[in-house]
């Protein structure tokens, strides 16, 4: 992942996602860090809903958990960051959950592979049985 | 508990999303569409959606419910006035909504339903 | 307390004994005492020393050098409460920085500040019209007050001791120097960059053929960016002009690969989605062929031959036909 310096102007964002109304918290907070970092409507709209994958992918999978969004910079290009973490059971297999349609209890899949698509650089590290930690960063 | 308002004109129903929904919020407009078109015997639903700046795949996959479950019961769907910019993104999340009929605007829509109906 | 402490300058007397009694056994010239501490202390604390305690010295010298230096109209375009500003946060920035004792790293977290103000400098002398060599001067005109000062402060010491000083804050400000240009030439593409997507969206016209009909005749090769602004592009104006059908005319367009086949079908869908629909035209043999090689389904999508018979197709799909005007005698 490229290393990415926070702006210490603008603060890092957290949300505690416990309950369905927290992802909508998560995509206005999302919002406007896009918005922060200067991104075009086409970028925030993708940041968004990536952003609502990943955090209900925390509350549903991960039993709930917290985001962390901040505008950042690689020295050169402005970005924002997200980071979901959550203490839950973890993703045994992370090829396959990245692959579409891969689906867990409710059937509704796990919104992981397209959530990757709509970001530059994405992270996993996950334990089975400890949580999940993922880490997206769109650059504008 | 809040809900989405569902508008009824004649043998057609009309949903204006206006609001950031979470999932508990799409899954009520599920089950109250299906008691409505049931219990007034509509033949036809409009969803605009032209307010919305974001569907992820858990509404997406709602829109495509309500459509199905609206054709066993008699129904037709139309989803209108979806924007640019989440048109392109649900394309790239792998959704492109095969099931669900869309037109420009609630006009068009409305349209749409009238010419299915007469067919 | 430990020689270390660079920030208690001057040594208090008693603690000057300790140290020179430990090294010099016990040399009364209080000037010896002082060398014998600093011979010990690092170059880091060496330079630490001139950054933070003769700033005033530094920024004069450093404003006299620039203006002496300054050849070209955007140098006249600096005024001096700018310059004398930017100058200023440097200083500070940099002793901060190089307190930190990390002189060779400037990719380490406390060279960041430094950094993010000299990206801030470049690019907006860079806006100003400032060329790169220009930008990276600024910099590296720093280390004549620099050197100057270290001379001064520290005379006496041996010239090998404060020749290695000169070298170490020479290589970093060649460093600091470097990465001005970098930020320099990046922000210049980043232009270029957006001026060839407003070129593109100038060269790509969406055409409104009728009522409720827009045509996008697609020119040359597509490569990945073109192709998603011509979408973005076309899909706004289905927004704006409410038209229910668009027609793609690849005629002009020799050849398709898999990337770009990819990103028509993904236009298509996403037209679908909003409520219009999409007719392609003019698809030429060699491109019908690529596409069936490559594998790609076209789908329910509506293909044809040419641009007249798509704007045909359009015109039924509408409900609307072209009659001849019956001729009156």
């Amino acid at each position: 992942m490229t290393p990415a310096i926070a702006d210490p102007a603008r603060p890092v964002i957290r949300v505690d996602i416990v309950e369905n109304e927290d992802v909508v918290a998560v995509r206005q907070r999302a919002r406007e860090q896009a918005l922060r970092a200067g991104f075009s409507l086409l970028e925030t709209t993708k940041l968004v809903t990536a952003a609502s994958e990943l955090a209900r992918n925390t509350l549903e999978h991960g039993g709930g958990g917290y985001a962390e969004l901040e505008v950042c910079t690689d020295g050169i290009r402005r970005g924002v960051r997200m980071r979901f973490v959550d203490e839950g059971p973890g993703i045994p297999d992370v090829e396959q959950a990245l692959r579409d349609g891969y689906t867990t209890g409710k059937g509704l899949g796990l919104g992981l592979g397209g959530s990757r698509r709509l970001v530059s650089e994405f992270d996993i590290q996950t334990v089975p049985g400890r949580g999940t930690r993922i880490t997206a960063i769109r650059w504008k | 508990m809040d809900r989405i308002p569902i508008l009824r004109m004649g043998r057609t129903l009309l949903v204006t999303v206006q609001v950031d929904m979470h999932d508990q919020l799409a899954v009520r407009l599920l089950d109250d569409l299906t008691t409505m078109i049931t219990r007034t015997r509509t033949r036809g639903v409009v969803i605009d959606i032209s307010a919305l700046d974001m569907v992820d795949s858990f509404i997406g996959r709602m829109i495509a419910d309500i459509a199905a479950t609206s054709r066993i019961l008699d129904a037709e769907t139309v989803v209108v006035g979806m924007q640019p910019a989440v048109a392109i993104t649900l394309v790239e999340l792998g959704m492109a909504l095969p099931g669900v009929r869309t037109a420009l605007d609630v006009e068009r829509g409305m349209e749409l339903l009238d010419d299915s109906r007469h067919r | 307390m430990s020689a270390h402490d660079r920030n208690v300058m001057p040594l208090r007397a008693t603690e000057y004994v300790a140290i020179c009694n430990i090294c010099h056994g016990g040399s009364s010239d209080p000037g010896v005492r002082l060398l014998a501490w600093l011979a010990m202390a690092t170059t880091t604390e060496r330079l630490t020393q001139v950054l933070q305690g003769s700033q005033v010295q530094l920024l004069a010298d450093w404003i006299k050098a620039l203006r002496a230096t300054a050849k070209s109209r955007a140098s006249a375009a600096i005024g001096d409460p700018e310059l004398q500003a930017q100058c200023q946060e440097f200083i500070a920035l940099m002793s901060a920085a190089v307190g930190s004792g990390n002189l060779d790293d400037i990719e380490a977290e406390p060279w960041r500040p430094v950094k993010d103000f000299l990206a801030g400098v470049s690019r907006s002398r860079g806006r100003q019209g400032f060329s790169p060599s220009e930008t990276a001067t600024f910099v590296m005109s720093f280390k004549e007050p620099v050197f100057l000062i270290l001379r001064r402060t520290f005379e006496g010491l041996p010239d090998g001791q404060v020749l290695a000083d000169v070298w170490e804050a020479s290589r970093l400000l060649d460093k600091l120097a470097l990465f001005t240009t970098e930020v320099h030439q990046s922000a210049r593409e980043e232009v270029i960059r957006r001026q060839g997507e407003e070129m593109l969206e100038l060269s790509t016209p969406v055409i409104q053929l009728w009522d409720g009909v827009l045509a996008l005749p697609l020119i040359g090769t597509l490569d990945s960016a073109r192709t998603q602004i011509v979408m973005e592009s076309l899909l706004q104006q289905i927004v704006a002009t409410r038209s229910p059908i668009a027609i793609l005319d690849i005629t002009g367009v020799p050849t398709v690969d898999t990337l770009t086949a990819q990103h028509l079908l993904k236009t298509v869908a996403a037209t679908r989605l909003m409520g219009a629909e999409c007719i392609i035209s003019g698809i030429r043999p060699q491109i019908a062929q690529t596409i069936v090689h490559l594998g790609v389904s076209l789908g329910d999508i509506i293909t044809k031959a040419s641009l007249a018979d798509a704007f045909r197709l359009a015109l039924g799909k509408l409900n609307q036909t072209i009659t001849t005007a019956s001729a009156k005698g």
